[in-house]
């Protein structure tokens, strides 16, 4: 087993709001290895982008504070490190795709000067070499006449040809890390296949460590190895992929797999969750899902559930796993 | 008689360039379709973005005027509808769309919300509306103390459940369902689809029902209508379309469509290519160019929308039964 990229312990992040102080983040803690892809599942709210953001240090501020916990990569830790040295880290050591590739490419700048930047900042390069480097990104994530696409402009591209080129800049040092936020929530859905597998080959090449951030389970069946499902700022339930999907151990996991329709199977009725996703504001005592838990017993309401071992590598955080 | 009928359903919308607004090309939005929804059932459609989808529920809402083509609604032509007419049609045909927190008045109470279209159309007095507010509050499982608040205090869910109310004021016959669950978390989405269910069970209101979400339309729809570049592709029972698809598009689609379980949906067709602009389409078959099996006719010849295994489909593959 090798040493994980990243190794985040215990991170805990506040959002201090008009309502009060949320814990955006509560003691989330997972390691990612070279080469794997951890889905990082949740709705919105959930404290997954949050979770991200606070590993890049890029949390809202004044809002987001970091409170406590660890952020290792590849051993060292990022929290106590300067802004300075933060900023030689983002982009070439981590690298993030957003849901919108608009918020990551600046609309006045043709598509050269996008990638170069990245090339020239983190790996010196200039001149010829730095265009033909520019190019063979280009060329590597699928664009075609990558040479004559030097020249375009965002607004000239579509929405799957932004995330191509929003990719090239993230593997241009390469990362160590890749951080992918919704990356094809805005996708087309044959042009999400497209994205999902150009994600994956540039992932081999590299052997990226990769944080897959989603709402989508079909994604994570289809791309990911380990899966961490979040509610209000806790991982709730973590395994490998074909475990959860096997066997979900949390009820929310389990009900949320069980709401989806899936094709090919006629049901008269969803599965579906009651109430509504829960107020970060004012979550109630115990566990937070407790609320709209079918399994909900009195200890649920009043203590929250510590992680328990669900299986070989699968945990939970629901007092059903508590052992006896 | 289907409760709504579209014949050769078109929609060309011009580009204008320049002072003198000349015509320098024809968007193609719809071109030529014909479909039927029948009373108390649903017609999914599915489609990727400007491939028509929204273009023909505007034509159906009646937000648009059809270039070409004619909808028929309980065997009578809209073109034919006096003032009064399209008036009524419009009390029959109501709509819910994607983003809740655009389509709700953010100054009004929820009780003026539900209650307006009652208030135009029927002008009850105060008791009655109160009454009829809050039988349809209940409807969709609301609260009754609702109606005093703003579409602020509540969550994605529970304001799609406002828009379905006030859709549902005037009892209608048809309703268009535009991406009614794609904005609304993941866990709220099951509560939605089968109120909608509910709603069509005890009320025998037909859905329109566009999304692409291609599962949802499966588990919601009877019958289900591929659309590519303004074209049916194919058209079939519900089942059918989605267990074997025989349009290559629809194969390509619904294998893109993600799997619910690690391992499944091995056999992932992936295009090449984007969707061509609908400014200018591709000659013959539109999906051609990306398509795996493309011949030399299909460049050449447009397919027509012929009967195959049970559904129709454009496709020259199959030699038109």
């Amino acid at each position: 087993m090798t040493a994980p990229v990243i190794e985040v312990r215990d991170l805990q992040t506040r959002l201090v709001t008009r309502w009060g102080t949320i814990r955006a983040v509560d003691g989330v803690s997972f390691s990612v290895a070279e080469g794997e892809t951890l889905g990082l599942v949740g709705e919105s709210g959930s404290g997954k982008s949050m979770t991200c953001l606070s590993i890049l240090r890029l949390a809202p501020r004044p809002a987001a504070r970091i409170l406590g916990g660890s952020v290792l990569l590849d051993g060292e830790e990022l929290l106590t490190k300067s802004e300075r040295e933060m900023q030689r880290i983002r982009g070439k050591k981590v690298a993030m795709i957003l849901q919108d590739p608009m918020s990551s490419l600046n609309p006045v700048f043709s598509v050269g000067m996008q990638v170069r930047e990245p090339l020239a900042l983190h790996r010196g390069l200039s001149g010829r070499p730095l265009t033909e480097r520019a190019i063979e990104l280009l060329a590597s994530v699928g664009i075609a006449s990558a040479a004559t696409r030097l020249g375009a402009f965002p607004h000239q591209l579509s929405g799957g040809m932004r995330q191509r080129v929003v990719g090239a800049m993230a593997i241009a040092a390469p990362p160590r890390l890749l951080i992918a936020d919704e990356p094809t929530t805005s996708l087309d859905l044959t042009i999400q296949a497209q994205y999902l597998r150009l994600l994956k080959d540039l992932q081999m090449r590299h052997r990226l460590a990769m944080i897959f951030v989603t709402h989508n389970l079909g994604i994570v069946a289809k791309i990911c190895d380990r899966v961490a499902v979040m509610y209000a700022g806790r991982i709730v339930e973590a395994g490998p992929v074909a475990a959860i999907f096997g066997a979900p151990a949390h009820p929310y996991t389990r009900l949320l797999l069980e709401s989806v329709p899936r094709l090919g199977e006629t049901t008269e009725w969803l599965t579906a969750i009651e109430g509504q996703p829960p107020d970060l504001a004012a979550l109630p005592p115990g566990c937070a899902f407790a609320p709209r838990c079918p399994q909900a017993m009195d200890r649920c309401r009043a203590d929250a559930p510590p992680e328990f071992v669900a299986g070989p590598a699968q945990t939970s955080r629901c007092w059903l796993q508590a052992p006896p | 008689m289907s409760l709504l009928e579209a014949t050769d359903l078109t929609k060309h919308f011009p580009v204008r360039r320049g002072v003198l607004g000349r015509q320098v090309g024809l968007v193609r939005a719809v071109d030529s379709i014909s479909f039927a929804i029948e009373a108390g059932q649903t017609l999914g459609l599915v489609g990727e973005s400007g491939c028509g989808k929204t273009t023909t529920s505007r034509l159906i809402l009646r937000v648009e005027a059809p270039t070409d083509g004619v909808i028929r609604f309980e065997g009578s032509a809209l073109d034919g509808f006096d003032r009064d007419g399209l008036r009524r049609y419009r009390r029959s045909v109501q709509a819910v769309f994607q983003d809740p927190y655009a389509s709700l008045d953010p100054r009004m109470r929820v009780g003026a919300i539900v209650g307006e279209p009652l208030v135009i159309n029927e002008r009850p007095s105060a008791s009655a509306l109160r009454e009829r507010v809050s039988a349809l509050l209940e409807l969709v499982s609301l609260p009754a103390r609702s109606r005093d608040l703003f579409p602020h205090e509540f969550s994605g869910g529970q304001r799609q459940r406002i828009a379905i109310a006030r859709a549902l004021a005037l009892s209608p016959k048809l309703v268009v369902l535009d991406e009614p669950v794609s904005a609304l978390d993941v866990s709220i989405r099951a509560q939605i689809l089968n109120l909608l269910r509910d709603l069509q069970r005890r009320f025998g209101v037909s859905y329109l029902f566009i999304s692409h979400d291609l599962a949802a339309v499966a588990h919601m729809s009877h019958t289900i209508a591929v659309m590519y570049l303004g074209k049916i592709v194919e058209l079939g029972a519900a089942a059918e379309v989605a267990r074997r698809p025989k349009h290559p598009y629809t194969q390509a689609l619904f294998s893109a469509a993600l799997p619910l379980r690690p391992g499944g949906g091995s056999d992932e067709i992936i295009l090449a290519g984007e969707v061509p602009s609908p400014l200018d389409p591709p000659s013959g078959c539109r999906f051609h160019p990306r398509c795996p099996y493309a011949m030399e006719r299909c460049a050449r010849d447009e397919p027509l929308l012929l009967p195959e295994s049970g559904r129709l489909v454009a496709c020259h593959l199959y030699p038109g039964a």
